[in-house]
């Protein structure tokens, strides 16, 4: 709040507050924080600042009553801090305060006076305003400490940046970050937990989360805490320390949140509890996997302790800064918060559609996991009790007695939590579990029946796996009873949620045992009863299978079991609930090329796409979604085609409330349209103008595939027209404010190929869209910078004035000729593209000269990419040019490396590299360097060359290379 | 065996695989030569008249696998039309039939007569005490034994009476067991279980020599 504060405040002077109605509605709101926060978060408001606060104040010894020591004019409490200082001390006119609930009293005191006593406590400890340049230096500090534990093998392996280029104010976050606060972006990686995305900003350190797609609004928010600078008794479970950190004080601290809240808005806002309740149930959800028992364990000051800080300290910073005094210190304790898909700060570093091998709702799953139920046992409904008794009875009953109990459990609402956590409450579980060991039939079947519908609660369902559930019911699949094999499997479809929990069916033989379940045939009307059971078995195992193919290493083990071909006969099943577990198994697998192959070459597609037909929704999204994963392939990708199967992708489409489905199709149509000739086809139905409007109001799953899409379509340039005539322009250059990476990839291929219609680049300029495509160069991942940069070149060639344009983006040059610093190799090629293009005009050839483009370019020559030798022949082709450059390049060492080029296979290459070498050429010197590296006898060849552009540079190089020597002998011999 | 006596039982074999169902013609024949060898270990024993009570449950918990007192008497009841104490070779067979083969409506009514103890068509509150008593095996001292077990016939009576004259019909019991297989055997096992039917059956029908 400190900074927001701040901000919002309008000040006079160095340290008087303006009379404006802002400030007093802001003093008013801080008065009611303060004198609220002593009744709602007791613990927080005895916690001692590290340094009080002090100001002048109205009110004198009279003021206060016996609860104080008065002695003449000066005041002060009977409770003091571990140092003996007393928690408020008053000698008038000054008064200094150590913990909120003295403010709090005071602010009593003060009665209708406690307003100006509000102002007087802000006015007196404004004075340090933070601003960004020295937060970025604290920061960096803060990271160097940070290295001096990379490698150690129990602390850290690594901490980077995302970035690394440094605005002139020390901040790495690019510019549309930076107003809302941002610095840095960091990834920590700990030895012990996965990677930690990190956004540095001048209001704290925030862990950005990934969130669940599902629920793109803000409320996804979680906030945490974290001490950049963790103390040294670190050991080895560092990362999950961290974790409880975070949680204990997320979940202890919300006046923090809220601080972090208003420094968001950038304005102060009271209190919101609303919001509050939000970040604490996500806080407490975090925490689930870790810590079964987190109830008990949110206890601080054990955990601070445990980082080696005491926890009143600590609290009593995390207070100062939540007033408005941030201090330099203040800055080793910072904190972290998860960001939404919407969230302002922050994304996975990782992206690539391609990346499906571990399925993508793993992470959000493993989150879900909660301690959620806060309800006293008061509260707790008849049903609780009911239950409770009845496991009793079948923990001491024989077996009718348990039959009967387990019927008698089955009457309840398995389905409702209260049911299902009453069972595991009064430790049904281990009981459920122990039957299934027995031989009892019966017995089995009534616990796995209730076993099934309360694993669907992943609290159980974690229990049910740590108590060892899944060897037991792994083992049960051998059991010759079809009843108890489909109820077997359909709970591991509901236990085998978590990765550990997948692996351990692996682990236990439960792959190949669920695969055999799967031998059937599926008959379209099963004429006997035994056929029916057959086909439910199966129907079983494929539901388990779904669940367990998400771990990648399963994937494999049900293709080595020979699950392929029984998957592919069950595909031919004409029932839908059969049809739902098949396809989605295949879809999870369609991550591993394998798979990709097997579908194609067992003729699964052609069952694929009659299914994408089907009524039912949830079969059509698992038939487009393997479509989309397979389709990357070109023998596919006709197979599609040829049964038929774009115009349902096309008309999947309308079916626009439908979220998950939309991201299928529109995936599917995607990696479809990868085919020029499926793009024919897909004009037939209309599609572009479809996805055009698709670009507006959906989720970024769905966007990113509307504009890959957009982007294989815009290949033809009659599409570039359509969809700048249909208004596609306007909201892609929207999206490239975004920040998923993934999106910013596609949308920038996009533009870049609607670049080259000049109407388009007229509407993208006027959208000022090529400043957005240049701010992109500075986004920390090397692909959305070597598709910016890529799709730059098409505007720079196609706009009007676009030197002009080019050069009214400060600072924009000296980014880009910086990006060949990168060790990308895709960036590379890219900017040099831009670069070949930016240096055909003259003056920003002369600005990029300046920020010493050419000995960069000279170092980047060595390179054996053929396609980055062709365009950085192309760009030292251009830079040559201007003033020195050209002797430059022959001083740098470019030219005997350019020469080598021409052995390249690549005719593209020996274009560009003879058409750099005839520029360089017009240097003296270079031409002696290349004489000497052997270039007469290639250019010479060259000039036979079919290709007149090449011809005729390669002539004109061997003719100044010949003139110079023609020169000097004259010289010589007169 | 006697040509005569080897006639005889072909001809009985005959007849009674056609009453019933279950069986197929060589298998009743094994089944009646089974019994007969049963029979013949009892010494000095009434010619046609059969097993009685003690062997009869001596078999059903050796062989089946039954061990609850009064259902097994109850079971020998059942399997005893006639009603003479003792178990005929025809009583037998019939009985083997529901108790190995029988479908699901045969094994209700199977049941059902076995828990209905006083034969009056309905399972009382009482009779249900009576065959539950013993359920709850370890009960903490401190509580009431009879409780729990009151407790678990208020839940079966709650299941099972959908005529709420607090006893049970043959109508709510096969209604109730229908709509829940697992309750066939609610008040006690009195069916042998899978594997002592695939033991008996193999030591009946293949294991014996060829007649």
């Amino acid at each position: 709040m400190g900074v927001a504060l701040t901000r919002a405040a309008q000040w006079t002077g160095p340290a008087r507050l303006k009379d404006t109605p802002a400030n007093e509605a802001l003093v008013r709101a801080v008065a009611a924080f303060v004198e609220q926060l002593g009744s709602r978060h007791p613990r927080e408001a005895e916690c001692v600042f590290q340094e009080p606060l002090r100001w002048r104040t109205a009110l004198g010894a009279s003021d206060f009553q016996t609860e104080y020591d008065i002695s003449g004019p000066t005041v002060q409490s009977r409770e003091r801090d571990e140092a003996g200082r007393p928690l408020l001390h008053l000698s008038p006119p000054d008064v200094s305060v150590l913990t909120f609930s003295q403010l709090s009293e005071l602010l009593q005191v003060a009665e209708n006076k406690k307003l100006e006593e509000v102002r007087a406590c802000l006015e007196g400890n404004a004075g340090n305003a933070n601003n960004a340049k020295k937060s970025s230096e604290a920061l960096k500090s803060e990271v160097e400490l940070l290295w001096t534990f990379c490698g150690d093998e129990n602390l850290l392996k690594s901490v980077k940046y995302t970035s690394d280029y440094v605005f002139p104010n020390g901040c790495r976050s690019p510019p549309w970050r930076q107003v809302h606060g941002d610095i840095c972006h960091l990834l920590v990686q700990p030895y012990d937990i996965e990677v930690l995305h990190i956004t540095c900003s001048i209001s704290g350190v925030f862990l950005n989360m990934v969130s669940a797609l599902q629920a793109p609004v803000s409320s996804c928010w979680g906030y945490f805490y974290f001490f950049l600078t963790p103390s040294l008794s670190l050991r080895k479970s560092f990362g999950r320390e961290i974790f409880m950190s975070l949680d204990s004080s997320s979940t202890q601290n919300n006046p923090h949140v809220e601080s972090v809240d208003t420094g968001n808005c950038g304005q102060a806002q009271r209190p919101d509890e609303h919001r509050e309740k939000n970040v604490h149930e996500k806080a407490r959800q975090w925490l689930g996997p870790n810590k079964p028992g987190c109830t008990k364990k949110l206890e601080p000051s054990s955990k601070w302790s445990k980082l080696g800080l005491s926890s009143p300290k600590w609290e009593a910073e995390k207070k100062k800064k939540m007033r408005k005094t941030p201090q330099p210190d203040v800055r080793r304790k910072t904190n972290f918060s998860g960001s939404s898909l919407h969230g302002q700060s922050t994304q996975r570093i990782k992206t690539t559609s391609d990346d499906f091998s571990e399925s993508s709702s793993e992470s959000e799953e493993d989150e879900e996991l909660t301690e959620r139920r806060t309800e006293t046992n008061s509260d707790l409904p008849s049903e609780y009790w009911q239950i409770q008794k009845l496991v009793k009875y079948m923990k001491w009953g024989n077996q009718t007695a348990t039959v009967i109990v387990l019927c008698a459990l089955r009457d309840f609402n398995l389905a409702q939590e209260t049911c299902q956590l009453a069972i595991r409450d009064a430790g049904g579980l281990e009981v459920l579990l122990n039957l299934l060991g027995t031989e009892e039939v019966k017995c089995m079947i009534g616990s796995l029946m209730i076993l099934k519908e309360i694993s669907r609660n992943s609290q159980n369902s974690k229990a049910i796996a740590d108590l060892g559930g899944l060897q037991t019911m792994v083992d049960i699949l051998d059991s010759p009873n079809k009843d108890l094999k489909c109820l077997a499997a359909e709970t591991i479809a509901n236990v085998a949620k978590f990765r550990k929990d997948r692996r351990s069916v692996r682990k236990h033989g439960g792959i190949s045992r669920l695969v055999e379940l799967l031998d059937c045939v599926p008959d379209p009307s099963p004429s006997t009863l035994q056929k029916q059971r057959d086909v439910e078995v199966a129907r079983c195992g494929a539901l388990a299978l779904w669940s367990c193919s998400k771990s990648t290493k399963n994937k494999e083990a049900v293709r080595r079991a020979g699950a392929i071909p029984l998957l592919a006969r069950l595909l031919k099943s004409p029932h839908e609930n059969m049809l739902i577990p098949v396809v989605a198994t295949l879809q999870e697998c369609a991550s591993e090329p394998s798979y990709r192959v097997a579908i194609q070459t067992e003729g699964m597609i052609e069952d694929l796409v009659k299914n994408l037909s089907r009524e039912n929704q949830e079969l059509q999204m698992h038939c487009a979604s393997a479509i989309f994963k397979c389709a990357q392939d070109k023998r596919t990708r006709d197979l599609v085609q040829q049964y038929g199967g774009l115009e349902p992708l096309v008309s999947l489409l309308s079916h626009s409330e439908n979220k998950q489905l939309l991201a299928a199709s529109t995936g599917a149509i995607w990696k479809c349209s990868l085919s020029m000739e499926n793009v024919a086809k897909f004009e037939e139905y209309n599609t572009l103008e479809i996805l055009v409007k698709l670009l507006t109001n959906q989720p970024e799953e769905v966007l990113v595939n509307v504009a890959g899409a957009l982007g294989e379509f815009a290949r033809k340039p009659a599409n570039r027209v359509t969809i700048n005539n249909c208004g596609g322009i306007p909201p892609l250059v929207n999206l490239l404010t975004g920040t998923n990476q993934a999106l910013l990839v596609n949308v920038t291929c996009a533009l870049g190929a609607c670049a080259s219609e000049s109407k388009c680049m007229g509407t993208i300029d006027s959208l000022d869209g090529v400043r957005l495509l240049w701010s992109l160069l500075k986004n920390p991942n090397p692909d959305v910078q070597a598709s910016a940069a890529w799709a730059i070149c098409p505007c720079i060639e196609n706009a009007k004035d676009a030197g002009e344009m080019v050069r009214s983006f400060v600072g924009g040059l000296e980014l880009i000729v910086n990006l060949l610093k990168s060790s990308h190799l895709e960036v590379l090629t890219s900017v040099c593209a831009a670069i070949g293009n930016i240096a055909k005009d003259k003056e920003n050839l002369a600005i990029i000269t300046d920020h010493r483009v050419v000995p960069m370019l000279a170092k980047l020559t060595h390179t054996n990419d053929d396609t980055l030798r062709r365009y950085l022949a192309g760009a030292v082709e251009h830079c040559c040019t201007w003033g020195t450059n050209c002797a430059m390049f022959g001083e740098e060492g470019a030219v005997a490396p350019l020469v080598r080029y021409l052995k390249s296979t690549d005719p593209a290459v020996h274009q560009a590299t003879a058409l750099a070498l005839y520029q360089l050429s017009k240097d003296p010197n270079n031409c002696i360097n290349m004489y000497e590296n052997g270039v007469v006898k290639p250019l010479v060849d060259m000039m036979g060359s079919t290709d007149e552009v090449l011809q005729e540079a390669a002539a004109r190089c061997v003719r100044n290379i010949r003139l110079l020597a023609l020169a000097n002998e004259k010289a010589r011999y007169g | 065996m006697s040509a005569a006596s080897r006639k005889a039982a072909e001809s009985l074999a005959e007849s009674l695989s056609k009453q019933v169902k279950h069986f197929s013609r060589t298998e009743t024949r094994r089944l009646i030569h089974q019994f007969e060898g049963r029979c013949g270990q009892q010494p000095g024993r009434r010619a046609g008249s059969g097993l009685d009570r003690g062997q009869f449950r001596n078999m059903l918990h050796r062989t089946f696998g039954l061990t609850h007192d009064i259902i097994m008497d109850r079971v020998f009841s059942v399997f005893d039309r006639d009603n003479d104490g003792y178990i005929g070779v025809r009583e037998w067979i019939a009985g083997l039939a529901v108790f190995l083969r029988g479908s699901l409506d045969e094994k209700i009514k199977f049941c059902f007569e076995v828990y209905d103890l006083n034969g009056d068509g309905a399972i009382s509150r009482e009779e249900m005490f009576h065959m539950l008593k013993w359920s709850l095996s370890r009960q903490p001292a401190e509580e009431d034994p009879e409780e729990g077990i009151k407790d678990l016939v208020e839940i079966v009576l709650k299941k099972m009476d959908h005529g709420h004259n607090s006893k049970v019909s043959y109508a709510d019991f096969e209604k109730t067991v229908r709509e829940e297989n697992l309750l066939l055997e609610a008040f006690g096992t009195c069916l042998p279980n899978a594997k002592s039917i695939q033991a008996f059956e193999q030591q009946t029908f293949q294991d014996l020599p060829q007649l």
